[in-house]
């Protein structure tokens, strides 16, 4: 598994919750370091893809597990 | 950095599920880096009360779900009967816990904590009798011109 400097664990929240709470916990991060994001909602591996599109930061893995997504972003 | 992107929305509904959708994208989009304004007139106007008594109602309103099939047997007029708002309103919130949707004045904190600016439509404030106090911190007033200037700029409007 991969390496993080932080977590945030937005299991069973829905849109926009993962979203607003990765933005949340990003600002608190230094460039180059990473936030790992736990999500259930669905529709957060597009909505990941859009953010990092949009903002900059590196969404370096997204992955799923019975149900469970998991993120790796790299702050821009 | 570039100039951020802009979004200005109107928001016209006083009703706890179309209370919605203006706090997500504003929150959403202020996320995302976007300089957001929500311009609140008529019944939108609720959404900004300290303590706002939103509610949902199945009344006039055929695509909303009802459950146990009550939407194929119960008349229409089933849906004016007296405490069937708040029964639809109560069955709505215990729903939106269940399945992991915020709390609506938890978003609207977000929202507004992620810097989007609140405005209320200064006509329709003083049409309800509203005063500035009745509504939460921060809460601009300002008319039509207002939000056109800002509007005018903006990468996308909504209506709400």
């Amino acid at each position: 598994m991969a390496e993080f400097d932080e977590q945030v664990d937005a299991t069973g929240l829905n849109c926009p919750m993962p979203i607003l709470r990765a933005k949340k916990a990003l600002n608190g991060l230094h460039t180059g370091q990473r936030l790992q994001v736990i999500a259930t909602d669905p529709g957060s591996v597009r909505d990941f893809e859009a953010f990092a599109r949009q903002t900059g930061h590196a969404l370096e893995q997204s992955a799923e597990d019975n149900g469970t997504f998991r993120f790796l972003i790299r702050k821009a | 950095m570039s100039e951020p992107k802009k979004l200005a929305i109107i928001a016209t509904k006083g009703s706890l599920d179309w209370a919605y959708p203006p706090f997500i994208l504003a929150s959403t989009a202020a996320a995302l880096g976007y300089e957001v304004r929500i311009f609140f007139t008529f019944y939108g106007l609720q959404l900004l009360r300290k303590n706002p008594d939103l509610q949902v109602t199945p009344l006039g309103n055929p695509g909303m779900p009802m459950p146990m099939g009550m939407d194929k047997w119960f008349p229409v007029l089933g849906t004016a009967l007296p405490g069937m708002q708040k029964l639809m309103t109560a069955m709505m919130k215990k729903k939106m816990r269940d399945k992991g949707v915020v709390d609506l004045l938890e978003l609207r904190e977000l929202t507004r904590e992620a810097g989007a600016k609140l405005i209320a439509c200064q006509m329709t404030v003083d049409l309800f009798d509203f005063d500035k106090d009745d509504f939460i911190a921060d809460t601009e007033i300002g008319g039509a011109a207002t939000f056109l200037e800002f509007a005018g700029q903006a990468d996308i409007s909504l209506f709400i």
